[in-house]
């Protein structure tokens, strides 16, 4: 009997912990959100040079991909979020400028910036409601983005028009399916810190945005 | 502007060779899924796609 009463006890204290993760990463999300827009403003009103997007991006990486994990459990870890997605929300202004100028420019980052909104949002809500576990898709996601970026490396070289609008679809799909895989392994206790779980997150709608942009942005001016 | 494509293309360089282990790793590590289990990750991934084409309509 009393060891029933401790299985509940430990099952109730884990959910409980799980349910505390996924409260923190959605409240720290929304922040960085709302911080990368008001820095993706500052750097639109500055006049900020192309450039800015492709310095950023990568000081973003570097300091999320080397820094962060340093610094992950300790109140730290929350500062360097918000540099790394206020970086990465500077290094937007310029694109945002760039897509504002062309002819429904305004149309196309709205959407953009919803239609975003919608995936996360639904994505979100449907790893939630059938607490499916997406672990299995860890190696096909990773081996279908480092494709991804070889394919994005070519097309620096090769400029195919084509190849960047299916490139930014894939984009889309993959960064959807770790919606799915970075929820569950929240609900399923695979990540237990907050920290790690927000920018993995942040990072898929930062891609989903940036390669929504461009579909919008490529079809919308094709008339 | 073809100094920065070449920055751009090193970054994504770094970026693969950076994340190959990791890749690696996941590849051995992750749970194989069963038929259910990729249908229930293929249903979403073609709803987003229909809404992602429904955006471009809306353009």
């Amino acid at each position: 009997m009393n060891e029933n009463l401790s299985t509940i006890a430990r099952g109730s204290s884990s959910a409980l912990a799980t349910n505390k993760v996924l409260r923190n990463t959605y409240m720290l999300l929304s922040l960085t959100l709302l911080f990368s827009g008001l820095t993706a403003a500052l750097s639109m009103l500055l006049k900020m040079p192309p450039m800015t997007y492709l310095i950023s991006v990568i000081g973003g990486m570097v300091i999320a991909m080397f820094v962060l994990p340093r610094f992950a459990n300790s109140t730290a870890g929350i500062g360097i979020v918000f540099l790394i997605t206020g970086l990465l929300g500077f290094g937007l202004g310029p694109m945002l400028t760039m897509y504002a100028s062309l002819p429904n420019g305004g149309n196309v980052i709205m959407l953009a910036f919803g239609g975003t909104g919608v995936i996360f949002m639904g994505l979100s809500a449907y790893a939630l409601a059938t607490k499916k576990d997406f672990s299995f898709l860890g190696g096909f996601l990773m081996v279908g983005f480092l494709l991804v970026l070889v394919a994005a490396v070519a097309n620096i070289f090769m400029q195919i028009p084509a190849m960047s609008l299916m490139i930014s679809a894939v984009v889309i799909m993959i960064m959807s399916g770790f919606i799915l895989y970075d929820t569950s392994r929240i609900i399923h206790g695979g990540e237990t810190n907050y920290v790690l779980a927000t920018i993995g997150l942040y990072m898929t709608i930062f891609n989903i945005f940036i390669s929504l942009l461009q579909i919008l942005g490529i079809m919308g001016n094709d008339d | 502007m073809e100094w920065m494509e070449i920055i751009s293309a090193l970054a994504l360089g770094m970026f693969i060779v950076v994340m190959l282990p990791a890749a690696r790793n996941m590849v051995q590590n992750s749970p194989k899924g069963s038929s259910s289990d990729w249908v229930s990750f293929v249903v979403p991934i073609v709803m987003i796609m229909l809404f992602v084409i429904l955006l471009i309509e809306l353009v």
